[in-house]
């Protein structure tokens, strides 16, 4: 249509819908996570205590962090200070590079003691290690496809800010993808306890 | 005079189409696809009819068959049920009915017809491509969708593009509804098929997920191994069905709500009378979208969940047929001293509201738990399900297309073959599916490719009866057709409707209204001095 039409408030509740559809897509994963543990209690516990709770507790507050830097991005667009928004932008994509980095780390190691879908030493395993891992490899994975996701709109924003196109008086676009980083952020926290804080 | 959206907008004929973000265009090209998709199924279906024209081997090989049935599912449902009405007429008529100049989110609208489009062309490729067409049946059910060696990746993902179009649809027209209303299109002043795709939009927006989850999870188990569906590693089948049907359940209601919804507009509009009921029947919707919700696992009652899971089902089950009884109470409720007329499309509805009956109730019967044992996995179902899916929503489309057909496309259609159609469609859907029933209950499985001999008369009535109907749905299609082609023009109202798509021209202008309109009655005020 060519009507120029601008509706910030519907703008907003079409994000919060989308997030609402993010949450049902790793709800159905939780089900089957709640669903698993109940059944293989003993073994959930002994695979939870192969992670790495440092590294997992350390992520966490990357993320944090990263959603923090973004709020306060945010803020600065709302008082007109373009500079420190982007500056602040640019941390927080920098804090997601550093989530991804050290959730490689972590994948890595697991890959080199044979612990992955498939792998030679995790099938030697009792099934519920197996399930635990395999409920894992995908939350966390399909968690880093979000935060790459993520990144990669917060990339827009940066570019958009950089262009004027996102300022003050209008900054919805920056308000909505700061939602769906939150949102990320919030699957995160739960993802910590159920894997790294089980045992 | 305004330019009608039909008209070039200067960018060459193919560009004016494909990148259009005008409601109303992307509705129709939503009905271009989606209409070559049916026939495609219908044809598969009806190679499926013949082969069960004799006993033993006809015209193919029981895998031929296990990948007919499959993608006769997959296309019908995921490419023109569960889209049918809302991508075509939701699209089209949404922002018009409630007073706007489009949707709230134009690209969007457009970029789901995309994803829609890949979806359907991933689907046919798995048809034809490597490994061969799946043979799982279109609810891929776990542990044979692990191991049949098919396209079963490929067609998987075909079904969850094309869920992702439904979600971000549903995304568009909570927005829009929300949003985009004409000053004075309170709520309880919104036509009922604007309340209908509403409520539906909220099940796509909240089931569609998790039926993208399962479908993801079906490709990495099939992929990389990772055994939450795989019993070989402790996976349990149980649960992806589980999975399955919290979608899929709610689903065969984002198929039959906004079909109800076009019913309740054709009602009132031939029987010269404001709907009865018509607060019940927006809330019904609603109702049926929430207690939709939550009877899923009636297709697992023989799946070993338990005797207390499955009296728990049955008794939701059985409460979730209240509010569809609701409706059709309110139809005939409304029709009942009314000044009826009998054009093609209220001939359609009427047909919509006896088949929808039938389908309802013998889903209720399933919903008994002895029986349900009895008719699980039968042609029963099969049966119950295309009266239902459509003898339902087909018949509500087919309704709505004779009735919305002048108003979309700015033509009228030859009314006498509209109705030469019918009886064909009518008399051929009933000995097809109808036999389907009987078959059932006589016990006949489901998704087998030959049959015995006690079963022999019953199945080439089925056939006999399809070849009725295809006789029919060519006619119907073909009036349409040359209408489309060679109708004369359109008056605005030609059926006397009150609600906003009849106030402006046919076709619409390019921006449906020169103005806003503002809102002071009800949508259906045919009695004057009543306010709803």
């Amino acid at each position: 249509m060519s009507v120029p039409h601008r509706d910030d408030f519907g703008a907003r509740i079409g994000m919060w819908l989308f997030l609402f559809t993010e949450m049902m897509l790793f709800g159905g994963l939780f089900l089957l996570y709640s669903a698993y543990r109940s059944m293989h209690p003993l073994e959930f516990h002994a695979a939870s205590e192969e992670l790495n709770v440092v590294l997992g507790v350390f992520n966490t507050l990357v993320l944090l962090t990263s959603s923090w830097t973004l709020a306060l991005s945010l803020t600065a667009v709302e008082k007109g200070e373009t500079r420190l928004a982007k500056g602040l932008l640019a941390a927080t994509i920098l804090l997601g590079v550093v989530f991804l980095v050290d959730k490689g780390f972590e994948w890595s190691a697991e890959f080199r003691h044979g612990i992955y879908p498939n792998g030679p030493e995790l099938l030697k395993r009792a099934p519920g290690e197996v399930l635990f891992f395999g409920l894992y490899f995908t939350m966390t994975g399909l968690h880093g496809l979000h935060v790459l996701a993520g990144m990669t709109l917060l990339s827009v924003a940066l570019l958009k800010l950089a262009q004027g196109e996102v300022k003050l008086g209008n900054s919805v676009f920056l308000e909505n993808i700061g939602l769906y980083w939150h949102l990320v952020d919030v699957i995160w926290i739960f993802l910590l306890p159920l894997f790294y804080l089980a045992a | 005079m305004n330019m009608n959206y039909l008209e070039p907008q200067g960018r060459g004929a193919v560009r004016d189409w494909i990148f259009s973000t005008d409601h109303k265009r992307i509705g129709l090209l939503y009905l271009a696809v989606m209409t070559a998709m049916f026939w495609v199924a219908v044809l598969l279906g009806v190679l499926m009819r013949i082969e069960q024209l004799t006993m033993g081997p006809t015209i193919m090989t029981p895998a031929t068959y296990n990948a007919m049935f499959t993608v006769h599912g997959v296309v019908m449902i995921f490419m023109f049920v569960v889209p049918g009405l809302p991508a075509v007429f939701g699209n089209f008529l949404l922002p018009i009915m409630i007073g706007a100049k489009d949707v709230s989110f134009p690209r969007i609208n457009l970029l789901s017809w995309y994803f829609f489009i890949i979806g359907g062309a991933l689907a046919v490729a798995s048809l034809f491509l490597g490994a061969g067409a799946p043979d799982t049946g279109w609810t891929f059910y776990v542990p044979f969708s692990l191991r049949t060696g098919t396209n079963v990746s490929l067609a998987v993902f075909a079904a969850f593009l094309l869920g992702f179009s439904s979600i971000l649809t549903g995304i568009n027209f909570i927005t829009t509804v929300h949003r985009m209303r004409a000053p004075g299109m309170s709520w309880h002043r919104m036509p009922l098929f604007v309340w209908a795709l509403y409520s539906t939009a909220w099940i796509q927006v909240i089931a569609t997920p998790v039926i993208g989850i399962t479908l993801l999870l079906v490709i990495l188990e099939r992929s990389f191994g990772i055994g939450v569906f795989d019993p070989a590693k402790g996976g349990d089948p149980v649960l992806y069905q589980h999975l399955f049907w919290i979608y899929s359940h709610p689903a065969v209601y984002v198929m039959i709500v906004p079909a109800m919804g076009a019913i309740s507009e054709i009602i009132p509009t031939f029987a010269r009378r404001t709907i009865f009921g018509y607060k019940a029947i927006a809330y019904s919707s609603i109702a049926i979208a929430a207690l939709g919700s939550l009877v899923w696992a009636h297709h697992m009652f023989t799946s070993g969940m338990g005797e207390l899971a499955n009296t728990v089902f049955s008794l939701l089950t059985f409460l979730v047929a209240v509010p569809s009884a609701i409706k059709v109470f309110n139809w005939t409720a409304t029709l009942y001293k009314g000044s009826t007329k009998l054009e093609p499309p209220m001939l359609y509805a009427l047909t919509f509201i006896l088949l929808f009956s039938i389908g309802g109730l013998t889903g209720v019967m399933q919903g008994a738990l002895a029986l349900n044992v009895h008719l699980h996995d039968t042609y029963f179902i099969v049966g119950h399900f295309h009266y239902v899916m459509f003898g339902g929503t087909g018949f509500a489309f087919f309704a709505a297309l004779l009735y919305w057909f002048p108003k979309m496309f700015g033509r009228t259609y030859d009314r006498r073959w509209a109705f030469a159609a019918w009886p064909p469609l009518f008399i051929g859907f009933n000995i097809l599916y109808g036999s389907m029933l009987l078959l059932g209950l006589q016990g006949m499985p489901r998704r087998y490719f030959d049959h015995l001999p006690q079963y022999h008369v019953l199945h080439v009535a089925a056939t006999a009866g399809s070849w009725i109907m295809v006789t029919g749905l060519a006619m119907l299609f073909t009036t349409l057709l040359r209408g489309l082609l060679k109708g004369s023009k359109a008056p605005a109202d030609p059926w006397g409707g009150l609600t906003l798509e009849w106030t402006v021209s046919s076709p619409p202008p390019l921006e449906n209204f020169e103005a806003i309109p503002t809102v002071d009655r009800a949508p259906y005020a045919y009695n004057p001095g009543r306010t709803s």
